[in-house]
């Protein structure tokens, strides 16, 4: 049998059910916390904790095999195949977030003003009638079914203000990255730790101008309990937040390995796949610039 | 363990490890395949004890046996399970037994991350379960958790039934990626896309669907978190939010659900019928291209399932005609399985009388699925004991069945024993007598308009109330006596042959009974590729 056809099949391992106890410890104590649980949080943390000792020790793992040469080009064809789905996965998640967007947008606040076959609307809602930047400062109640009180904004977030920054940002931090990741292949070393800090350094300025903005918007009244404009908003922007913030981990991680030497001029799989998450990222921004703070 | 004996190691270097710590730890697919199937029949057992009780409490008209909130949980939980819990994770275990041994791979592409899609599985049923013991109960709104009823009149315990999706949604997310990636790139190389057995094919379909819906899912309940935790107004009209949005994201998850469950069963029965029949599949290549059509579709029919919502006409039009669209493709495999049987040399062993019950009984579910999807008759059915009818129609005596033709079929294979045929024999027909006298008269129910989700009904249901518990407790039996056939054919010393049955094409009977616990270290040629494939190849 040639070489060729071996496949790296991995002895058994641990760090599967290390990475269960921990996710199902974390949301045990998230769940607890949120019902005001005293040992919530702590629990919580834990969970926080073994999840990232197992991803250490399991991508650890992982690298250190690679760095020996166990993987083959088949592997390779693996890893990139599980890790473009992955990330098809999460645009799939988005996108339940975005239909709700749309959804609001475009059907249901319009039906709560009275339009389409809806036509109980005027008794029930007392005549209510918006459209969608409206809405977010005329909603049809004052608090929500479960006594939540509404927060009405004074104002909304300006689209060419920090978001339009951010749009450059984000967009030159895909660029920078495109350059590092040809410096890579050119084995210009020096040439891509440069460009890999400038994409996590512009993904940080992005992430902190966020945070600015997030607390802008905060100090005007627009919050989570906005109603659906409020909803959308935060939850669009902030799992998009936390992705960058999980991309920007992940390329600091990668940096660290480029400075151990583990990539060569052909063989970066770790480098790709993190560059691929991170142009996700970057288009999913874009449907958020676009719909979201400027449409 | 009882299962040791599945994968015993025949003849390589590392074999598996010893105990307890050889399940835990196996990165080994067809110790994985094992785990998912023994999970799954255990889950089968717990979601079938739920439906007991619910049989219990409507044997007679009246209230007798339990309070109606918790009747409510008994439905919930029954049908989370059943759906998350058995059937899904059933098919997983399937698809890692077999997918790697009949394209000729050596493992799953991803065998670490195999391992880790099983072992979120008992963390998230134990969350599941725990709901149970918690104030105010478990989740009492039915299976599809519709706001408001799952956000603003909820028990706490809905928090922790959310988290247990998010797991289950983690595990068959992975579990989906680990497929589509062993599928592409892990066939033997002289395994083209055209090659592939159905089950194969199917299952390569079915990730995709998973891929694409469950995250959908975990959308939906990340919402239901929020709105219920931290103010958000998705699900709350006060705020703008649409309580109907809620339906809307959830089938459109909920829709190719549906399908992610049919379509391995699809693929099993375009095995055992040929195999029985001592012909090719017929029309195969209209298989996989009906395959990838009704995968299509399930992503365009979501509404469906809410044609009293209100919806204009035009998306009522639409939403039936779409739908009814998918029985084109469905049909196409209820002729080519028949017309697969036509003229054959037919013989009637176990797995083959669950296909052929299947094909008759599966093509009922299928009809009561036209009828329902006619908006104007909807508005009669929906919500009716007759939706109940058609979905146990396609889930028990469709997914079920298959997955009880496949433990037959290839259970020789797994522990390298031939099964009771006598026992199983007499196992199928309890089960399909029985089946029938449960689920058929939920069809007269229905017609006659009784809702679903109630403890209580008026006289005039009696009697086929009490029709279907007999049957719901005597299929229940059943079970017992399928863990029996089981347990004994791991014990039992009548060793199988390696192609099992005469008519079995496919590589998967290439290998030795007992599979060997690394199969195809080295890829089968072209020439067994083609004899094992399930069509006829040109000259």
């Amino acid at each position: 049998m040639d070489n060729k056809q071996l496949y790296y099949v991995p002895n058994g391992t641990y760090w599967p059910i290390i990475g269960s106890v921990g996710v199902s410890t974390l949301f045990i104590g998230l769940a607890n916390q949120m019902h005001g649980v005293e040992w919530g949080m702590t629990v919580m943390l834990l969970g926080l904790a073994i999840l990232i000792f197992m991803l250490f020790g399991w991508l650890g793992q992982v690298v250190n095999e690679s760095v020996s040469g166990l993987y083959n080009d088949k592997v390779d064809a693996s890893f990139r195949l599980g890790m473009a789905w992955f990330i098809f996965s999460e645009v799939m998640f988005f996108v339940a977030f975005f239909i709700a967007l749309f959804y609001a947008r475009n059907l249901s606040v319009p039906w709560l003003g009275g339009e389409g076959n809806n036509f109980f609307t005027p008794e029930l809602w007392n005549g209510f009638s918006a459209t969608w930047q409206q809405i977010a400062f005329n909603t049809p109640s004052t608090t929500l079914q479960n006594g939540t009180e509404i927060s009405v904004p004074v104002k909304l977030v300006n689209t060419w203000g920090l978001p339009a920054l951010n749009t450059a940002l984000l967009l030159l931090s895909g660029v920078t990255l495109t350059i590092a990741h040809h410096a890579l292949r050119a084995g210009k070393r020096n040439n891509l730790i440069f460009w890999l800090i400038a994409t996590i350094f512009l993904g940080v300025l992005f992430l902190g101008f966020q945070v600015a903005e997030y607390g802008h918007a905060y100090a005007d009244g627009l919050k989570l309990t906005s109603g659906i404009y409020g909803s959308t908003f935060y939850m669009l922007t902030g799992f998009h937040g936390f992705h960058v913030t999980v991309g920007a981990l992940m390329l600091t991680v990668i940096l660290y390995r480029v400075q151990k030497g583990h990539f060569s001029k052909d063989n970066h799989f770790a480098f790709e796949g993190v560059a691929w998450y991170w142009h996700f990222v970057d288009v999913v921004w874009l449907g958020l610039f676009f719909f979201v703070y400027w449409l | 363990m009882t299962t040791d004996v599945i994968a015993e190691d025949h003849n390589h270097h590392h074999g598996p490890e010893k105990g307890i710590m050889r399940w835990i730890k196996t990165t080994n697919h067809k110790d994985i395949g094992t785990l998912y199937l023994w999970f799954a029949f255990i889950m089968l057992l717990v979601g079938g004890a739920f439906a007991m009780v619910i049989r219990l409490e409507l044997l007679q008209p009246g209230i007798q046996l339990v309070n109606p909130d918790f009747f409510n949980q008994m439905t919930t939980m029954h049908g989370l399970i059943m759906v998350f819990g058995a059937v899904m994770p059933a098919f997983v275990g399937l698809a890692n037994w077999l997918i790697p041994i009949m394209i000729g791979a050596p493992d799953m592409a991803l065998p670490r991350m195999n391992n880790w899609s099983f072992w979120i599985l008992p963390f998230a049923g134990a969350i599941l379960l725990s709901t149970f013991f918690m104030e105010g109960g478990a989740p009492a709104f039915g299976w599809t958790f519709y706001a408001p009823l799952s956000t603003t009149f909820a028990p706490d315990s809905t928090d922790f039934f959310i988290f247990a999706i998010h797991l289950l949604g983690f595990s068959s997310i992975m579990g989906a990626i680990n497929i589509i990636a062993t599928v592409i790139n892990m066939r033997a190389p002289d395994m083209k896309f055209m090659d592939m057995p159905l089950f194969v094919w199917t299952w390569f379909i079915t990730s995709f669907l998973l891929i694409g819906a469950m995250p959908i899912l975990a959308g939906a309940v990340t919402m239901m978190l929020t709105d219920r935790n931290f103010g958000t107004a998705f699900f709350d009209a006060s705020g703008g939010g649409d309580p109907v949005m809620f339906q809307h994201i959830f089938w459109f998850f909920g829709h190719p659900e549906v399908y992610i469950m049919a379509l391995p069963a699809f693929g099993i029965i375009s095995h055992i019928l040929p195999t029985f029949s001592r012909k090719p599949l017929f029309g195969y290549s209209s298989m996989v291209y009906a395959v990838v059509a009704i995968a299509f579709l399930s992503y365009i029919v979501w509404a469906h399932h809410m044609f009293l919502t209100g919806m204009p006409v035009a998306g009522g039009l639409y939403f039936m005609y779409a739908t009814m669209l998918i029985a084109v493709p469905t049909g196409v495999k209820v002729f080519n399985w028949v017309a697969t049987m036509w003229k054959g040399t037919m013989t009637f062993e176990t797995p083959m009388l669950w296909a052929i019950s299947f094909v008759i009984l599966f093509t009922i579910g299928g009809l009561t699925g036209v009828m329902m999807a006619m908006t104007p008759l909807d508005v009669q059915y929906h919500d009716t004991y007759f939706i109940v009818a058609h979905f146990h129609y396609v889930l028990v005596t469709g997914s079920v069945w298959a997955i009880m033709a496949s433990v037959y079929y290839w259970l020789p294979k797994w522990t390298g024993n031939m099964y009771n045929e006598k026992l199983a024999n007499i196992h199928f027909w309890l089960a399909v007598v029985s089946v029938n006298v449960l689920f058929f008269p939920m069809h007269f129910l229905g017609l006659a308009g009784m809702p679903r989700r109630i403890p209580d009904y008026s006289l005039q249901f009696a009697d086929f109330n009490m029709i279907s518990s007999i049957g719901g407790f005597a299929f229940g039996l059943t079970f017992i006596l399928f863990l029996y056939i089981v347990i004994d054919c791991i014990k039992n010393n009548n060793k199988a042959t390696s192609r099992v049955w005469e008519g079995a094409k496919g590589l998967e009977w290439t290998i030795a009974s007992p599979a060997p616990y690394h199969s195809f270290e080295s890829p089968p040629s072209k020439e067994e590729i083609i004899k094992e494939s399930q069509h006829f190849h040109e000259k």
